[in-house]
């Protein structure tokens, strides 16, 4: 175990450092504004006395490094400044719209390994065959659109045409589930509301499914392709000469080993979602943060599109953390300490 | 050079590929020629003809003020594929150096390019050009910038790889001994071994390119009305779901062709030129 801790700690140390770079680089990204930010968020109407005053709140007239050394203490202490759109605490309002997206992006995860994975799998046993052909066409056609495109042909389809799905929102308008954590099936369970969690549950389904389609293509070609050479492996040969049941060396001996790579398309999979989400959810106006996103980028409003893109990229650093750790656990090669790389 | 040809002619889903991609070129090559209305990609207005659905004259229908869509869709194609273009021929060059560089040099060079590599790929990549296009105005030339800006890590990713396997290479070696410079042994040597794998991904990019941009303008934040674009005409058409179908569903069924075009060439060009990951 010492050694899987030892390679977590190392890639934790790697996150942290990437992070500091990512914070420095969104940082000057949104720095070279050309136009003053100032007058934009004030409107065409400002005094320019106005205009200078929050100039100063925002420290634009300090030098640039000294502005990062602000923002560096405000982060320490939890703080990203106050939106301009919202006039609200940029912590605050992300708090608010971020557990919308997460909840998404979770589910599509979950659809992603649930359908991606097995249908690796079936291709693999049928190499060459029929489904192994057509797994791989649709796996094509899932990454070759953006997910705006199969949110608008699924909704078309299985929302408008069979009406099948609601077309928009989280949850029906007729539950009412106090907010407890923002996460709203967490928060449906902790109230024991179990028809509310079955509302939001079918909510969910369509546009976690047009989030996860082109992942779920990834994960299902990568799957087959690894299945595929783990089954030429010799190991493979003499568990069947042993005359282990076949599905026992499809789990155990064939599966186990060709996850490994699966399990890394599917970390870079989930930094796609976190972009992908503002598209599906301006498709089902679903309440993430989207459309604050969008909203304040249009806007420039400097420190709640530095603090989004922060709390967006940290998400994504941690979900592949626990990819690598995921991997670790899985791979007995790491898991024992004999393969560092 | 007849291997390839085989190749492409043994699997249909190449064909398919070919033949999409030739339509996509084409149409946006002469889209002056076929489009039916070639003064719809401007402001034209016809409110006698708005929002109808497709019929022998306008194959496509037409959107909120009249325009065809199908002459809009030709011109938007000209468009997301000069993008693409200008996007890889900007991206390229500067992540293939800095792949070779931070491969061949090692040591703390590679740990800062590297590093700094990281840090572009760590944040997730429609999120980056959206906060690059939100500081910049709107516009085509700035949309490319932004894709740019995102796309050039994935080469250097890439070629840094391939540097480190070819590094070690005999043919390397015995350039160095004979006193070759580092210029020549990474870009005379070292480089053309990466070719087919560059190749490969710049084929399957040139549809993912269009992909992200068409992400962008379907945000707001890419190409601006009244100039033609995909993800916008998307954008707009999806308040007047389902009733005019049409409005979304062609010029999105038209970014669908483009990127699996794209996808099924790269797919043989990965087996042709043997860069099978």
């Amino acid at each position: 175990m010492s050694a899987v801790l030892k390679l977590l700690a190392g890639r934790l140390a790697i996150s942290l450092l990437v992070l500091a770079g990512v914070s420095m680089l969104i940082f000057a990204i949104a720095r070279v504004i050309p136009g003053d930010p100032a007058r934009i968020a004030l409107g065409p109407n400002a005094t320019p006395e106005q205009v200078e005053k929050l100039r100063q709140e925002l420290r634009l007239d300090q030098p640039i490094w000294l502005q990062y050394g602000h923002f560096l203490s405000d982060l320490s202490r939890g703080e990203l400044g106050t939106s301009l759109y919202t006039n609200r605490p940029v912590t605050r309002d992300i708090a608010q719209f971020l557990p919308a997206t997460l909840e998404l992006i979770l589910a599509a995860g979950i659809l992603m390994i649930c359908i991606g994975l097995p249908l690796g799998i079936v291709a693999a046993k049928n190499e060459g065959g029929f489904i192994d052909n057509l797994v791989r066409v649709v796996s094509l056609l899932g990454v070759s659109a953006p997910s705006f495109v199969w949110a608008v042909i699924l909704m078309i389809l299985f929302a408008f045409f069979l009406p099948l799905f609601p077309i928009a929102g989280r949850i029906g308008t007729q539950f009412d589930v106090p907010q407890i954590t923002g996460f709203l099936f967490v928060d449906c369970l902790l109230t024991g509301k179990l028809d509310a969690l079955a509302d939001a549950l079918w909510h969910v389904a369509l546009p976690a499914f047009a989030l996860a389609l082109s992942g779920i293509g990834q994960a299902a070609r990568l799957t087959r392709a690894n299945m595929v050479e783990t089954y030429r492996r010799p190991h493979i040969e003499m568990a069947r000469s042993y005359g282990f049941p076949e599905w026992r060396i499809a789990r155990k001996y064939a599966f186990r080993p060709s996850l490994i790579p699966s399990l890394t398309i599917i970390g870079l999979d989930f930094a796609a979602m976190l972009g992908n989400a503002f598209l599906v959810e301006a498709i089902f106006a679903w309440p993430g943060l989207s459309r604050y996103g969008v909203a304040v980028i249009l806007r420039k409003d400097l420190n709640a599109i530095v603090g989004t893109v922060l709390i967006i990229s940290a998400a994504f650093l941690i979900a592949n953390l626990i990819v690598d750790l995921l991997i670790a656990l899985i791979n007995p090669r790491i898991r024992h300490g004999r393969d560092r790389s | 050079m007849n291997r390839a040809v085989q190749i492409i002619l043994s699997r249909p889903l190449s064909i398919a590929g070919s033949v999409l991609i030739a339509v996509v070129v084409l149409s946006a090559a002469m889209a002056d020629l076929l489009a039916p209305f070639p003064d719809h990609r401007g402001t034209v207005v016809d409110f006698s003809n708005f929002n109808q659905p497709p019929s022998r004259q306008n194959l496509m229908g037409t959107d909120l003020v009249g325009r065809d869509l199908f002459s809009r869709i030709l011109y938007a194609y000209r468009l997301s594929l000069i993008l693409g273009a200008v996007v890889l021929a900007l991206a390229v060059p500067v992540g293939v150096t800095v792949g070779l560089v931070a491969g061949y040099f090692g040591g703390w060079v590679r740990f800062v390019l590297m590093r700094t590599t990281d840090v572009f790929l760590s944040i997730p990549p429609l999120v980056l050009a959206m906060s690059i296009m939100g500081v910049l105005e709107p516009t085509l030339t700035n949309g490319m910038i932004a894709v740019t800006v995102m796309w050039w890590p994935w080469y250097s990713r890439l070629v840094h790889n391939l540097t480190l396997a070819e590094r070690e290479e005999g043919y390397v070696l015995a350039a160095e001994i004979i006193g070759a410079s580092r210029f020549h042994v990474m870009f005379r040597e070292i480089l053309p071994n990466c070719v087919p794998a560059i190749l490969t991904k710049m084929t399957l990019d040139l549809g993912f390119v269009i992909l992200i941009a068409s992400s962008l303008s379907f945000l707001g934040l890419g190409v601006q009305p009244p100039t033609p674009d995909l993800g916008s005409m998307v954008a707009e058409g999806a308040q007047y779901l389902p009733d005019s179908w049409w409005l979304t569903v062609f010029p999105g069924l038209a970014i669908l062709v483009a990127v699996f075009g794209f996808n099924l060439l790269g797919d043989a060009l990965r087996e042709i030129l043997g860069t099978e990951q």
